[in-house]
């Protein structure tokens, strides 16, 4: 209906922005029907989102036509970026920020590094930012998972980690079974997405790939290509995370410091 | 015993202070300005105290007066903001903390048990060490917890008393130096209570240990303790023989 009014792709765009808009405005005055008084979170929010992605896209329209170097300080930037949003998610965890940079980096790091290498991604921008930056989304979030989950389990444990201590345990060891947890509870989400893989979700770049007129096929295997990217960066998230944090919930004369 | 530790109370200075004019090997555990600021808070409070070798010290003192954390400064699972302690007249910020922890076994308040059996826990320690502890030897010390026969039983199913000399005997495990009890008593009814504290004493005496007791009851303190320390806001406010210390406290109003 909209692309017969619209014609130049932006003007199409905008229209259609303002439809989903309208919706969302619709679904807040449901909410408040029931008294669930969210509009100010919602309107900030939608405001919020639509200008950062705006921002994003036009930039992407001078980064995509520069060298390739160039990706790199791109995902780089969106690396730290990720970092700082993870820290602040986990602020009681000691040296966050040093612990979400070392997950994140080597986790999106090593895969996003070896699999360009490989040729798994297309070196061009046009898909080394996008698919970098979806692996770095979801580094960051199996990073807060799992420091989130290991936070929660050291501090409902402090009395047996501290009785551990007590008997002069190594402190790595007394909390192995909470490392295991987090590492885990991080992974699940990335087992489920590779298990409901294609049944009950049809992943968005698979949609977008499919959308812009690539082969249905040869999209649905590059989508699994990303989701086991995903899969491998949080598993190697997950676990440099939790295990540079394990070093560092105890000062050098083996203390427990992350306390409730 | 010998000699010059039998009466570790005849070597109490006139002072009160109850330290030794001379005898400084005898002296096990020394805390020197013993302090821990929290918040800006002294929850210990410069306390410099002496304990001889093979003596029974009860700390007490009402509540939050700070003796759980005096003990923890003790084990060196908290950092003292100021000052130390001295375990054989050496410093023990130089000896490793694990070590330091094996010779100076704390048994906390609540007996927090792994989850397993009860072996798995007496175990535990020693194979930290890459000491693996023989089943004979877990039998031995369960019986001497009087826990015959329950090497094998899930620490889930444990009475509290029964959880209680567990984790004794999984600190004794380390066959610890020093001792340090946070009222283990506190959660037994009279009759637990009275049995506890028998093995308690018996095992102190027969293994030559050195113990710190913090304890609410001033019979108890009087039954097992040599000495007494009291604390109150942090601070050491008396120490010397039991007898004298508690009962001068019992005629305050
Ligand atoms: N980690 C901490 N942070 C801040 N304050 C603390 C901490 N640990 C203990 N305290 C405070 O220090 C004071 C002494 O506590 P402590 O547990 O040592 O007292 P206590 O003499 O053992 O008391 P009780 O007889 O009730 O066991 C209390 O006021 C307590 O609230
Ligand atoms: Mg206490």
């Amino acid at each position: 209906m909209l692309n017969q009014f619209f014609h130049e792709p932006i003007a199409l765009g905008l229209a259609q922005a303002a439809a989903v808009t309208l919706l969302s405005l619709g679904v807040m005055f449901l909410a408040r029907y029931q008294n669930i008084r969210l509009e100010r979170e919602i309107l900030v929010a939608l405001a919020r989102g639509f200008l950062q992605v705006v921002a994003v896209g036009s930039v992407l329209v001078f980064v995509l036509q520069g060298p390739w170097a160039l990706g790199l300080l791109v995902l780089l930037i969106m690396l730290v970026a990720a970092a700082f949003t993870a820290k602040r998610r986990v602020t009681t965890i000691p040296q966050a920020l040093t612990v979400a940079l070392l997950g994140i980096g080597v986790g999106a790091g090593t895969v996003i590094l070896s699999m360009t290498w490989l040729g798994v991604i297309d070196p061009a921008l046009t898909s080394l930012i996008p698919v970098g930056s979806m692996i770095i989304a979801n580094a960051m979030n199996t990073c807060t998972l799992a420091l989130e989950r290991f936070r929660a389990e050291v501090e409902s444990h402090t009395g047996l980690i501290e009785a551990g201590l007590a008997l002069g345990a190594d402190p790595r060891a007394i909390v192995r079974p909470y490392v295991q947890a987090a590492v885990q509870a991080s992974m699940i989400p990335r087992i489920d997405s590779l298990r409901s893989l294609g049944i009950v979700w049809i992943p968005g770049l698979m949609a977008g790939m499919i959308l812009s007129g690539t082969d249905p096929v040869y999209a649905a295997i590059y989508q699994f290509v990303i989701i086991a990217m995903i899969f491998a960066t949080s598993g190697i998230t997950a676990l440099v995370s939790v295990l540079a944090v394990r070093g560092r919930i105890f000062t050098p004369a083996e203390q427990l410091i992350l306390r409730p | 015993m010998t000699a010059a530790h039998a009466d570790p109370l005849g070597q109490a200075q006139p002072d009160g202070s109850g330290r030794p004019a001379s005898s400084d090997h005898a002296v096990k555990i020394r805390t020197q300005h013993l302090s821990r600021v929290v918040k800006g808070v002294a929850i210990v409070d410069d306390v410099s105290v002496d304990v001889f070798h093979q003596e029974v010290m009860a700390v007490v003192g009402p509540s939050g007066a700070g003796k759980t954390s005096f003990l923890r400064l003790i084990n060196r699972l908290d950092e003292p903001t100021r000052g130390t302690v001295y375990l054989d007249g050496v410093d023990y910020r130089t000896i490793p903390p694990r070590e330091l922890r094996r010779r100076v076994g704390m048994v906390m308040q609540f007996p927090y048990l792994f989850p397993g059996t009860v072996a798995d826990n007496i175990r535990f320690a020693p194979r930290q060490r890459g000491e693996e502890i023989r089943d004979e030897e877990i039998d031995r010390l369960l019986a001497q917890v009087d826990l015959p026969g329950y090497r094998e039983r899930d620490v889930s199913q444990l009475s509290g008393g029964e959880a209680q000399r567990v984790s004794l005997a999984r600190t004794l495990a380390n066959s610890p130096e020093v001792l340090l009890l946070d009222e283990p008593t506190s959660a037994l009814d009279d009759k637990a209570k009275a049995s506890v504290e028998a093995l308690i004493v018996r095992i102190i005496r027969e293994q030559k240990l050195t113990c710190l007791i913090v304890t609410h009851d001033n019979a108890q303190a009087l039954r097992m303790a040599n000495r007494a320390m009291v604390m109150e806001k942090g601070r050491l406010v008396a120490v010397g023989p039991v007898q004298e210390v508690l009962g001068a406290e019992s005629v305050l109003p």
